[in-house]
């Protein structure tokens, strides 16, 4: 019985107990003196269905993860079982497709060895669904039951549902705190593993970057294990070009569309920014390897330049900067309206003019939010990943060389966990270490932003 | 420093009673002190200068200043006897029996009709659609503004011109049958012809209800009020009959506040 | 703006200090227009940049909807097809005509009307096609046909003049009998990926993103709401508190790509068997979208005035109630635009799907929530990195696909944003 089916009863004995907690809760109204309860009916009715339906939700939800293990375990216990493979990938196909047969989600095994499973398949499928179907059903009428007993004319049954939506509102928000520790365990632990196998050192300050995921995973050799071409890739693509793009046309396109442009062409050119930043990346990937890249190179060959890369850093920096535009300018555009208009008043009042009371006054009045957004859009840049995917080379390569093919962070990750290697390789660990570092320097750079920009603004109110 | 009560406040029924109220923001002491009787079915008003608290010890009678996080009540307010901060006291109840009206009209934004029903509907007064109907009309009619709305209940409360909507405000507090009304400055953002219309509002229900209004304007506080307390840096100077207080002040700041020396 | 400012040089009647004075004002006036035209060109530039992106894709994205056709007129009364209307409708129809010889059928004609090096370059699945079209109607059993067939990737290549100099010959030859042209393709909707760009299809990514999208959208959108409400409303000011407040900030600038080593390190451990499933591409994405749909929300919920909360607790409306019958229904429309902000950003996402194995080749669409599925962002990524030249328009293609979604995501979002504009 597929979880959705379950949680259908679930929904369909909820409004049951709703309907006859209401009609109890009138029935208490009819017979009282003054016709007042000391909650309204609704709220009664509320009371019962949540009791049906919240343990209902958690059950169904536990049994949606144990029930094909235990249909799986009861399927091996079978005499049949003895018949299989050990272990390995035939294993798992003779038994999945025994299973789509007796689900009926395929209507014939090609393996005639999972002929043989398809019947206990079949039978444990028809038990745990009974099973299943039964508890749901012993679950859903204790909970409303026990929740409809306790109703009474001065039953506050409001107090209690507001308790439960509170209870309900409080998780909700912890699972921010959740997602949070648990990027930051996965990262860790796989971290650590990779650092029992790598020295910390070798991997922080080693200049040479070639992991191998096909060498021998008990005896890495850590020369190959050195991150420091990654990391200047990363920041030479995302941190010093890209920049170099961004932060002149994002700030003076800030500047235009707040200060000069009139209220029409404003109308028009600030949707396309936006538009601009609603591309998909794997949008700017394919227009940077597409477009950019051979242009890039055709550009610096006709210049003379032999050696220039079909996948230049710079390339990919030109196209991320493309991107963050869109980003800078926002952030800048915030930064500047938090200024107080009587700053702009008091300069153009002196007889300065625009651009001189926007350079004088206004940038450096809004400097802390405009150093903030940037340090966001680095931030941002840093962690982006199709475009240097796409564009971007994959060997690591130490130079200051714009039309050399560089690697980042981000392309090593992807590069190292969707090849071929075991995931306790430490080519593939080290996937983890790089993540872990890329977060933590995103992480701070956010941070001080958030703080900076909270400080700022709070100057101005 | 001690509250001048004057001598020959008559003998009423009180409906609330403070006694030793203070209030602090934080550390900031905002009330200090205060005690004072309020009277069934008469219209008692608090005058001060800006800043005085008298906003704030207003919001105390119906715990409206549980929404201040930093916001603490020392002392007892008593309704009808019932401490009103004892732990067990539902606030709920407590607000559909003391209602409020806020210096700024605030309806909400939906139906005129809806306005009113919503109290009612919460608190399971009505026990059909005729009986809403019904409730809907006398508060609007007791608001007086049943006959510029009576065709128009689905329009928007908010489409309403400003004195409309601050009548509007009380025959929302008016239909979950409050026992006492608090007004917050109630006609501060209104015109004085929709300002005269209140007044004559507060008179026409101050027979019904306990009346509590806080006024910036002493000649408001001559006009509809039989009580008036006067509040200067969160405490109460002096609390009488409102024709002794204008006429007769006892303290020397009181005098000075209605002859227009500060404020 | 540029009307406080003056903008014209004094003229004759206002008063000036001096010629040095008047000199250096008009200098200043100079880099006034320069600094101007500077910021104009900067906006310029970035609408040039994203005219020729839609444009390049747009040139290039047409072609992908078509795909070069030969003409194979076939005489089924002669061919010596069966099929009878109720065989034909059954499940195994496929295989029932390929069992009658399908195959060799459509070889014949072609070869019949095109010689037969043409016919060698007739894709090896035409047959298909024909079969869709007999069980679609099997009454065309009785009839003769012209069937436009898709072409070798090859051939498709020569007609376009690329590759070899026979088949572009050939090509030609075939041009000039009106038998091989470039036809609109409405298949490239409908099917699946494939090894040849002939015969890909975006559907099954289509169908892939949208069975993603859905599983984010019901995670992230309640529990984003609701962590929104409690945080704007009823949180205390405490250090637990402060605690989710940054969490969310950060968690909102964290790279996407480290949402997929979560769902590689977490989900995948937990659900093994679910590898490229839009159950667990969908929960990665909520992560990742939560966030913006809390701080959007709690923007949203700021926004309604508190003297609308003020009047319902003041008739005695609980805390609860308060939110749920006020604040609520008038934060929703700028709750819903942020959702659909944060659900466009999740559609076009890529990165964090490649590590949780959505990259895998799936040839048919996927069936449900736990079977293996690739996304369209995902789909583009890997067609980009396909050798054959055909796949360059295919993938142009698809990202047109892609930016009409999100553009009439972002569109709705406008909208409710204007249309819900503040009302007190």
């Amino acid at each position: 019985m597929s979880p959705a089916i379950l949680l259908l009863l679930a929904v369909g004995l909820g409004l049951a107990g709703w309907l006859a907690a209401r009609a109890r809760a009138w029935a208490f109204r009819r017979e009282s003196s003054d016709g007042r309860l000391a909650s309204l009916p609704t709220y009664h009715a509320w009371y019962v269905a949540l009791w049906v339906v919240l343990p209902l939700a958690a059950f169904i939800t536990l049994w949606s993860f144990a029930s094909p293990y235990l249909v799986t375990q009861s399927v091996l216990a079978t005499p049949a079982a003895a018949e299989l493979p050990a272990f390995g990938i035939q294993r798992e196909s003779i038994l999945r497709e025994a299973q789509s047969v007796a689900s009926g989600s395929a209507s014939a095994v090609f393996n005639p060895q999972s002929e043989a499973f398809v019947e206990p398949f079949r039978d444990a499928l028809a038990r745990y669904n009974l099973i299943g179907l039964l508890a749901t059903l012993v679950i859903g009428f204790a909970g409303g039951a026990w929740a409809f007993l306790r109703l009474r004319p001065d039953f506050s049954a409001r107090t209690r549902v507001e308790k439960i939506v509170m209870s309900l509102l409080l998780i909700a928000s912890l699972v921010a705190i959740l997602t949070t520790f648990g990027i930051v365990a996965s990262l860790i632990f796989e971290t650590i593993r990779f650092f029992g196998m790598v020295n910390p050192i070798d991997f922080l300050f080693g200049a040479h970057w070639a992991p191998d995921p096909m060498a021998n995973p008990d005896n890495p050799d850590p020369t190959r294990y050195g991150a420091i071409p990654l990391f200047w890739g990363t920041i030479y693509i995302g941190a010093i070009i890209a920049m170099i793009v961004a932060i002149p046309l994002g700030l003076m396109s800030a500047i235009y569309l707040t200060q000069y442009a009139d209220p029409k062409v404003r109308s028009w050119l600030k949707p396309a920014l936006e538009i601009l930043a609603g591309v998909p990346t794997v949008v700017y990937g394919y227009f940077a390897a597409l477009t950019v890249a051979p242009f890039v190179r055709d550009l610096a060959l006709s210049m003379g330049i032999s050696n220039a890369s079909s996948e230049s850093a710079l390339a990919a920096g030109l196209v991320m900067g493309v991107m963050i535009i869109p980003f800078v300018s926002s952030m800048a555009d915030d930064s500047i309206a938090a200024v107080p208009q009587s700053m702009r008043d008091g300069s153009l009042a002196m007889g300065a003019t625009t651009s001189e009371t926007i350079k004088r006054v206004l940038v450096p009045a809004a400097l802390p939010g405009i150093v903030a957004g940037i340090m966001l859009a680095i931030s941002r840049a840093i962690g982006e990943t199709m475009i240097v995917v796409m564009a971007a080379s994959t060997a690591a390569n130490l130079s200051a060389n714009p039309l050399e093919a560089m690697t980042t962070a981000t392309v090593q990750i992807v590069k190292l966990l969707t090849g071929e290697g075991s995931f306790d390789h430490p080519a593939t660990l080290s996937a983890f270490a790089i993540g872990f570092v890329l977060f933590l320097v995103t992480l701070g750079l956010n941070f001080i932003a958030l703080r900076v920009v909270k400080r700022f603004r709070e100057a101005y109110e | 420093m001690v509250t001048v009560i004057h001598p020959n406040l008559d003998q009423t029924d009180a409906k609330m009673n403070a006694s030793d109220v203070s209030v602090f923001y934080g550390d900031k002491m905002a009330i200090d002190n205060v005690s004072i009787e309020i009277p069934t079915k008469y219209v008692t008003a608090f005058i001060g200068p800006s800043g005085c608290g008298k906003s704030t010890f207003l919001r105390t009678l119906n715990r409206m200043n549980d929404t201040i996080p930093t916001a603490r009540v020392e002392g007892t307010i008593t309704l009808d006897g019932d401490d009103i901060y004892r732990s067990k006291m539902d606030v709920v109840q407590l607000r559909a029996r003391v209602g409020m009206v806020f210096q700024k009209p605030n309806p909400f934004p939906k139906s005129i009709y809806d306005n009113i029903a919503y109290g009612p509907k919460i608190h399971g007064i009505a026990q059909g659609k005729e009986e809403l109907d019904n409730i809907v009309e006398v508060s609007l009619k007791r608001a007086g503004l049943w006959e510029e709305v009576k065709d128009r209940l689905t329009d928007s409360g908010t489409a309403l011109s400003g004195g409309q909507q601050q009548r509007l405000c009380i025959a929302r507090a008016i239909a979950v049958d409050p026992e006492v009304i608090l007004m917050d400055e109630p006609c501060s953002a209104l015109d004085p012809i929709a300002t005269a219309k209140i007044e004559e509002l507060i008179a026409e229900l101050s027979g019904r209800y306990a009346i509590v209004i806080v006024t910036h304007s002493m000649q408001q506080a001559a006009r509809v009020s039989e009580r008036t307390a006067f509040f200067h840096l969160g405490k109460m100077v002096e609390y009488g009959r409102t024709s002794d207080i204008f006429t007769n002040p006892v303290e020397q700041r009181t005098q000075d506040y209605i002859t227009g020396r500060y404020g | 703006m540029s009307d406080v400012a003056p903008q014209q040089a004094p003229s004759d009647g206002m008063p000036s200090r001096s010629a040095a004075f008047e000199a250096r004002l008009k200098k200043r006036y100079a880099a006034e227009r320069r600094f101007k035209l500077t910021g104009l060109v900067a906006v310029l530039f970035s609408v040039l940049v994203l005219a020729f992106l839609l444009v390049t894709m747009t040139i290039n994205g047409v072609g992908g909807f078509q795909r070069t056709e030969l003409a194979v007129p076939i005489d089924f009364t002669e061919a010596g097809l069966t099929g009878d209307p109720a065989t034909l409708s059954g499940p195994d129809a496929t295989q029932l005509l390929e069992a009658q010889g399908l195959a060799s059928v459509v070889e014949f004609y072609a070869e019949e009307s095109l010689g037969a090096n043409a016919s060698a370059e007739l894709n090896g699945n035409a047959w298909r096609e024909v079969a869709t079209a007999i069980i679609a109607d099997p009454a065309i059993l009785r009839t003769k046909q012209t069937f436009w067939l898709p072409s070798s990737a090859d051939l498709a290549a020569g007609y376009e003049g690329e590759g070899s100099a026979e088949l572009q010959a050939l090509a030609t030859d075939l041009a000039e009998q009106g038998k091989i042209d470039k036809r609109f393709d409405i298949g490239f909707l409908t099917r699946s990926d494939a090894t040849d760009p002939q015969a890909v299809g975006i559907w099954g990514a289509l169908k892939g993103s949208m069975l993603t999208m859905l599983v984010t959208l019901l995670m992230a959108f309640p529990i984003g709401v609701m962590a929104a409400l409690y945080l704007e409303e009823y949180a205390p000011k405490n250090r637990w508190t402060d605690i989710i407040e940054v969490s969310i900030n950060n968690l909102a600038a964290v790279p996407s790509i480290i949402f997929g080593l979560l769902g590689l390190a977490v989900f995948l451990t937990i659900f093994p068997n679910f590898r490229s499933a839009p159950l667990i591409g969908g929960m990665t994405l909520a992560l990742m979208t939560m966030p913006v749909i809390v701080i959007s929300g709690r923007n949203a919920i700021k926004a309604v005035p508190p003297s609308i909360r003020d009047g319902a607790l003041a008739v005695g409306a609980s805390p609860v109630q308060v939110v749920f019958h006020h604040v609520l229904p008038l934060a929703l429309p700028g709750i819903l635009t942020g959702t659909i902000i944060g659900m466009a950003r999740a559609l076009g996402e890529t990165a964090p799907l490649l590590m949780i194995g959505m990259r895998a080749f799936v040839a048919t669409p996927p069936d449900g929530l736990t079977s293996p599925a690739t996304v369209l962002p995902v789909q583009i990524f890997l067609w980009s990195d396909e050798i054959d030249r055909g796949f360059v328009e295919r993938t142009s293609a698809a990202i047109i696909v892609l930016l009409i979604f999100l553009l009439l995501m972002n569109g709705l979002a406008i909208y409710l944003r204007n249309k819900f504009e503040k009302k007190w």
